[in-house]
């Protein structure tokens, strides 16, 4: 009897190991070493350290430098002073361009079916896949002094290169496709049920619009927004080359950052560049709560 | 309500090389239940949304109460439209949902808010979901929506009410309820109204008139009983209720299944090969060597109220009957069966 109490309480031992061995088998097939992995994310925290952090770190350590005087006094000098008022007048402007373009593209693309369709998606990537600095020269090529509409625009008095229109022109094209690409994929999986309905309950196409559409979309059209300035607040390429980087009244931030750091005036240089580097930060927070609403919105689907 | 008579005439809708509608005539009458029947592809939500106006035929006309509907916009038809996936306004309250018609109206003609708000409280008790005012769309199952859609639809007062597979997306038990529900509401608001479905029971259940469609023609217009007893072609038979296909042989009016003749009538199939229709529960069982056919029991299975058998004919073809259940019926028995009613149409 004893015999076989022990028996079975072996037994029942090994059926534990047995088991644990076999919990550790599928846990080896589903998941890599122990070693391996602590290797893996190491390597990747070191890497976002070095590129990312790291930077990020230094920018704030050198505006900071001097202190916080240095670094406030740094930003109210009036050359900072108009980069930023600058900065923010061509966001400003090619957001709102972009917004409009950007609506109207994705309605057209997302909602209707005409010839040419595949070739304006393709259009619409274009200045993504064009060099910035390429960007910039065309315009210098359409509205410079030698360039097709140069001549045209001399006589009339009216100047492009070198001041805002150009700025905000350059600035606009290299930031055309955020708005759109953000909407078309949505506005696409959304399809037209919603305001074939709104219209068969006898609304207008202004009210469907603005009624209907828009309120589906409005998480997509910030997310676009945010995105389409953050990368117009931070252009360099295209705006470098049609700026002509006049002192105090055609440099963006960018531009002074650069133009700072080469007259060895670190401070002020990275006291601009933390301004953008925030923005960043502001950019990337705001990017993750709209991308939870997006989600919320496609989870909500009807289906 | 005013009363409203459709009118079709030769509609022809084309996308692409593929004719979604090829040349389709129909009426429909005031108060009328008409279901929109047939399979995938046949035409039949093309039809429904050139009517609603969502969608425009390349040729045809289409009417209410004789004047051009054509003419109109969807806005301008006062067309009730009830979509297969709702369609709600995902963020809008159920409430506001159904109140969306009413506050769109022309300034002229808007009524005020206490008004929206009573008219809404009716349509929401009428549909029975007072009690979901509030709530999203999001928040409510199929069937729910599918009727937070109708009453929506039914705000504007509208003077035809079309719905598009309304049933489509709901599963089976909602489904039947539904379909009840619906009858009795059409009989209370007794709007015309039109439904689009593939699903031959629902529009046998539900509608008083049964528009048979197939690759964009009509097929046949009958009452449910119309469609299902006497079928105009063999499609409608092979498309509504289950049926028995044999390919048969008719020679100068004198039917053959394989090299068996057969005493059947021909109903005036040209010569050639043909294909005969009948019901399973059509064919009744006799002792061998009576009836047209004859053949030997494969296997038998009971089936709620009556017993499938699988029965081998002699000339070819295994068909399966529906017989009684107090038949005795067992493998390897050789028995006659006579088709009660059939019919033969002329083509493989």
């Amino acid at each position: 009897m004893t015999m076989q109490i022990a028996d079975i309480v072996s037994l029942s031992r090994s059926d534990v190991k047995a088991r644990a061995h076999a919990a550790a088998a599928r846990d080896s097939l589903r998941t890599e070493p122990k070693a391996v992995r602590i290797a893996i994310i190491t390597l990747a925290v070191l890497f976002l350290s070095v590129f990312v952090v790291l930077p990020l770190a230094v920018v704030f350590a050198q505006a900071f430098s001097r202190g916080i005087l240095a670094y406030l006094a740094a930003l109210s000098e009036p050359e900072a002073l108009s980069a930023i008022r600058l900065t923010l007048l061509v966001a400003a402007i090619s957001v709102g361009l972009n917004l409009v373009f950007g609506l109207v593209a994705a309605w057209a693309i997302a909602k209707f079916d005409f010839k040419g369709k595949t070739a304006l998606i393709t259009l619409i990537d274009l200045p993504f896949s064009v060099s910035p600095v390429i960007s910039g020269l065309v315009f210098v090529l359409l509205f410079g002094a030698q360039g097709y509409f140069g001549g045209w625009l001399r006589e009339h008095n009216i100047q492009i290169l070198f001041a805002v229109p150009g700025i905000a022109l350059a600035t606009t094209f290299v930031t055309f496709p955020f708005v759109a690409r953000a909407l078309i994929p949505l506005m696409h999986e959304q399809g037209t049920q919603e305001e074939e309905a709104a219209i068969s309950l006898g609304a207008s196409g202004m009210q469907t619009f603005f009624r209907v559409t828009l309120p589906n979309i409005k998480w997509g059209v910030l997310y676009g927004v945010l995105l389409c300035n953050a990368r117009a607040m931070g252009e360099f390429g295209a705006v470098s080359v049609v700026s002509g980087h006049i002192r105090g009244e055609t440099n963006t931030m960018p531009l002074l950052v650069e133009i700072l750091y080469n007259e060895y005036q670190f401070v002020a240089a990275f006291a601009i560049a933390s301004l953008l580097a925030m923005l960043a930060l502001i950019t990337l927070i705001a990017k993750t709560v709209l991308e939870r609403h997006l989600d919320e919105g496609h989870d909500a689907r009807d289906h | 309500m005013t009363p409203v008579t459709i009118e079709v005439r030769n509609l022809v809708k084309k996308f692409g090389t593929f004719a979604a509608l090829d040349g389709v005539d129909l009426k429909v009458d005031n108060g009328e239940l008409l279901a929109l029947l047939g399979p995938s592809g046949s035409g039949k939500t093309t039809l429904l949304r050139i009517i609603a106006g969502l969608d425009w035929p390349d040729a045809g006309e289409v009417s209410f109460n004789g004047e051009d509907a054509l003419a109109q916009g969807a806005r301008e038809r006062h067309v009730g439209f009830v979509f297969q996936h709702y369609a709600l306004f995902r963020h809008m309250t159920v409430f506001e949902n159904v109140a969306f018609g009413l506050r769109v109206q022309p300034r002229a003609v808007r009524k005020d808010e206490a008004t929206i708000r009573a008219r809404v409280r009716e349509l929401l008790d009428l549909v029975q979901l007072d009690w979901l005012a509030d709530r999203y769309p999001s928040q409510l199952s199929g069937g729910q929506r599918q009727r937070i859609a109708l009453a929506r639809a039914l705000a504007i007062e509208p003077r035809i009410l079309l719905l598009d597979e309304p049933f489509g997306a709901l599963d089976a038990k909602v489904r039947k309820e539904l379909r009840m529900w619906l009858r009795s509401l059409h009989h209370e608001i007794n709007v015309t109204s039109i439904f689009v479905t593939h699903d031959q029971e629902e529009a046998l259940e539900v509608a008083n008139r049964v528009v048979v469609m197939d690759k964009g023609k009509i097929e046949q217009i009958g009452s449910p009983d119309d469609v299902y007893e006497n079928p105009a072609t063999a499609f409608v038979h092979g498309f509504i209720g289950e049926s028995i296909v044999l390919p048969v042989e008719v020679a100068n009016g004198a039917v053959r299944l394989g090299d068996r003749p057969l005493n059947l009538v021909a109903q005036g199939a040209a010569s050639g090969a043909s294909r005969l229709f009948v019901r399973r529960h059509d064919m009744l069982v006799g002792p061998a060597g009576s009836g047209a056919f004859e053949g030997a029991v494969q296997h038998v299975r009971n089936f709620g109220p009556v017993q499938r058998a699988e029965v081998a004919l002699f000339g070819g073809e295994t068909i399966e009957i529906d017989a009684p259940r107090d038949k005795e019926l067992r493998a390897g028995d050789t028995i006659g069966l006579e088709p009660r009613r059939y019919r033969i149409f002329a083509g493989a």
